[in-house]
């Protein structure tokens, strides 16, 4: 019982609940991490219209609340109040469950994510791996609106999403290669604590820093290649024929995602919780506002590419994807692999 | 071997880069086009026909229906018909003041297309950014004849009024001012790898193929022919005026791009020079039977009250004759067939509108290209549907 209460030391004496216990230690950071990420992806909608607002010289949501704080709990509301239309030629379970698929595996992904030392629901050895399982499954629920919405705008957003999505995976798998070779282990915690000995891996793998984010960039459906949900193109792609809260789940599973998406590029290159310079008036501010710090920044840089950049042509994106990125990383996976070997710097585990 | 059917696909009317209510029937293998079949006629009104049961005076309003994005560009030729079959002759600031908000409604529709089509590729801010400038310019409009949009400020003989004092104060300002804007666009545009990926050899039109579709405007010049009416038929001062005519070499999405960036450097460029030129003196012809009195005499002069009178109810009666007078609108060569049978109407009044022509080459511009690239093309199309449908 202890071992899984390690996030609760204090609660953990408390002989009340020997009952209760077990149950309440898991349910509770569950309950918050969700909580938090779901206040995070509505603050990062505000914080993305404030931005973008900014970038084009205008004011943004300025009349819901103080500084119109609000908004995005307004926005919450309508999409929670609004009626669900299902269209009479859609699949109704599968075009039901794939928001649900979506929602779910985008909160799924947290289980893993350390926040700070220690803090992390479960501190599994193969966190990589499962966060590279739960977003590749991330791309049924797309495939599954598209087919499901029977409409050729969703049908054409769903197909272009699930090659583009495979296909930056690919040079993202690669990306997470080097890395842990690198640290030695595929536990997150270990990859941060790994670069607490040495270097923020952002400096050794640079270039893998940059296709790793152009292709979160492509992963989460972000601009520049937002094709799967194209405006111009193809309306509002796959999610074309969703309304209220089934629109809701997608669109906070594709915030969520992008919230993860940097909470990954924070602890793979940017040190996770660790504070940028190991003396003192940086470490005392506590590891887990360092590593809101890193995802705020790299949401920063999301939000200022949307705002900058044109779209991609479809086969301009798979031609990137394939020509360009997987070769780099491939090569770079070679080169890391020869140098920790020819070196003698192997991680020794 | 098995058939493979054709994707169909309807673009439109309610989407959000058909541009208006441009209906798109796309043919589509994969993502590619294998044709494009655009349908007209939602937006018609009837215009031409209208025409016919107004006096010439009641027709002008009707033209700044027509290419909504510039407005000023549709009345001009529909004037300058009307002015040639009178045989008027207009006093040299009418003139300038014309060729003044022709080139203030070039701007507006430029502004207008070269940022929506970046929206269209995916850019969003110049769009935001430019609306601003914009915005001023229909204040210029405003300012002088109380409309934003449809002006009805081009009257045949002249103008409606003259320009308010410190308009030409602020018109010169703005004119120190947009330059800088454009360079700002341009810095997230013109050499944006992926804008230019999404544009360079999109849809390219040799000089052969845009005289057979019968291009005009900034669609032929991107394809390397400068032909501008400006310079070719110089009409009002443009003759007087100094500017230069952009064109492209290859004709495709990006030439039309840039040869419309540049065309709102040089329209900025004749503004100024139509400020500074710009002589005192009367504003409208001083023929009676057509200019309609100043309300002031009406008060004294009777000969004025009855002009009033017979100005604004019967008209004045046109001479009988055929004319085609053609202007350089934003879009390219708009022209006004006018055919007048002696009464105070026109008998016929067809419109050569350019958004017309160019949407018509969709199908040739578009074959073989991807989905993508429909939106690209349709965005340097510049078609606006107040003029193709009428």
């Amino acid at each position: 019982m202890t071992e899984a209460n390690s996030l609760w030391p204090l609660l953990s004496t408390d002989s009340w609940a020997n009952s209760l216990w077990p149950l309440l230690s898991i349910v509770l950071p569950i309950a918050l991490i969700v909580g938090l990420l779901m206040l995070g992806v509505a603050y990062l909608t505000f914080f993305e219209r404030k931005i973008i607002a900014a970038i084009q010289l205008r004011k943004g949501p300025n009349v819901v609340g103080p500084f119109g704080l609000f908004q995005p709990l307004a926005d919450g509301l309508k999409l929670l109040l609004k009626e669900t239309v299902i269209p009479a030629w859609a699949n109704r379970g599968v075009f039901i469950l794939a928001p649900l698929l979506t929602f779910t595996l985008a909160i799924m992904a947290w289980a893993v994510i350390p926040f700070d030392e220690g803090w992390v629901i479960a501190n599994i050895n193969v966190g990589i791996l499962y966060l590279f399982a739960i977003s590749s499954a991330g791309v049924y629920g797309i495939i599954m609106a598209g087919w499901a919405s029977n409409s050729k705008y969703a049908f054409l957003g769903g197909l272009r999403s699930a090659a583009q999505m495979v296909s930056y995976e690919v040079s993202i798998g690669f990306v997470l290669v080097t890395v842990l070779m690198s640290a030695g282990t595929l536990n997150l915690s270990g990859i941060v604590n790994a670069q607490e000995k040495g270097i923020w891996y952002i400096v050794p793998h640079f270039p893998m820093f940059v296709v790793f984010f152009i292709s979160a960039l492509a992963e989460t459906n972000r601009a520049p290649f937002d094709l799967p949900e194209a405006e111009s193109e193809l309306v509002a792609g796959y999610n074309v024929e969703y309304s209220a809260m089934t629109f809701g789940m997608f669109f906070l599973g594709e915030y969520a995602n992008m919230i993860l998406m940097s909470a990954l590029g924070a602890i793979l290159f940017l040190g996770g919780w660790l504070p940028p310079v190991n003396v003192v008036p940086f470490t005392i501010v506590p590891g887990a506002l360092w590593f809101f710090v890193k995802i705020v920044v790299l949401l920063f840089v999301f939000l200022w590419v949307r705002a900058t950049f044109p779209r991609y042509r479809y086969d301009q994106l798979m031609r990137l994807g394939w020509k360009i990125f997987l070769p780099i990383s491939l090569s770079w996976v070679v080169l890391t692999a020869g140098v920790l070997v020819a070196f003698d710097f192997l991680p020794r585990g | 071997m098995a058939q493979v059917n054709t994707f169909t696909l309807n673009f439109g009317p309610q989407h959000p880069s058909a541009h208006g209510v441009l209906r798109l029937v796309l043919e589509l293998s994969g993502e590619v086009i294998e044709r494009a079949d655009p349908h007209i006629g939602l937006l018609h009104r009837g215009t031409e026909k209208l025409i016919e049961h107004k006096t010439y005076a009641q027709v002008t309003p009707y033209f700044d229906r027509l290419d909504y994005c510039a407005p000023m560009a549709m009345e001009h030729s529909f004037v300058l018909a009307t002015e040639r079959l009178l045989g008027v002759e207009l006093p040299k600031r009418a003139q300038y003041i014309r060729v003044l908000y022709a080139e203030i409604s070039r701007l507006m529709s430029h502004i207008l297309n070269v940022t929506s089509y970046a929206l269209d590729i995916g850019a969003m801010t110049p769009l935001l950014w430019f609306f601003e400038e914009r915005e001023r310019l229909m204040g210029f409009y405003e300012r002088v004849c109380g409309a934003r949009m449809h002006a009805n400020y081009f009257r045949i003989g002249g103008v409606a009024k003259d320009m308010p004092r410190g308009l030409a104060e602020d018109m010169s300002l703005w004119c120190e001012n947009f330059p800088k804007l454009i360079d700002d666009m341009e810095s997230l545009l013109t050499e944006n790898r992926i804008f230019k990926q999404r544009t360079v050899d999109i849809s390219p039109v040799t000089i052969e193929q845009a005289m057979d579709w019968g291009f005009s405007g900034p669609m032929l010049r991107a394809a390397g022919v400068p032909w501008d009416l400006r310079k070719a038929q110089p009409y009002e001062v443009y003759a007087e005026l100094d500017f230069d005519i952009p064109v492209g070499h290859k004709g495709d999405a990006y030439d039309r791009y840039l040869v419309r960036v540049e065309e709102m450097r040089q329209s900025v460029h004749l503004m100024k020079q139509c400020l500074e030129k710009m002589p005192a003196g009367p504003i409208q012809t001083d023929n009676r039977k057509i200019r309609p009195p100043r309300r002031e005499e009406m008060k004294s002069s009777m000969e004025a009250l009855i002009h009033h009178f017979k100005l604004f109810s019967e008209g004045f009666h046109v001479p009988s004759g055929e004319v085609y007078a053609a202007t350089e609108a934003p879009k390219g060569e708009f022209g006004v067939y006018l055919v007048a049978d002696g009464t105070n109407r026109p008998y016929r009044c067809a419109i050569r509108s350019p958004g017309y022509v160019h949407l018509s080459a969709t199908d040739m511009l578009a074959r073989g290209h991807m989905l993508a690239d429909i939106t690209a093309i349709i965005g340097s199309l510049d078609v606006v549907f107040g003029e193709i449908d009428r």
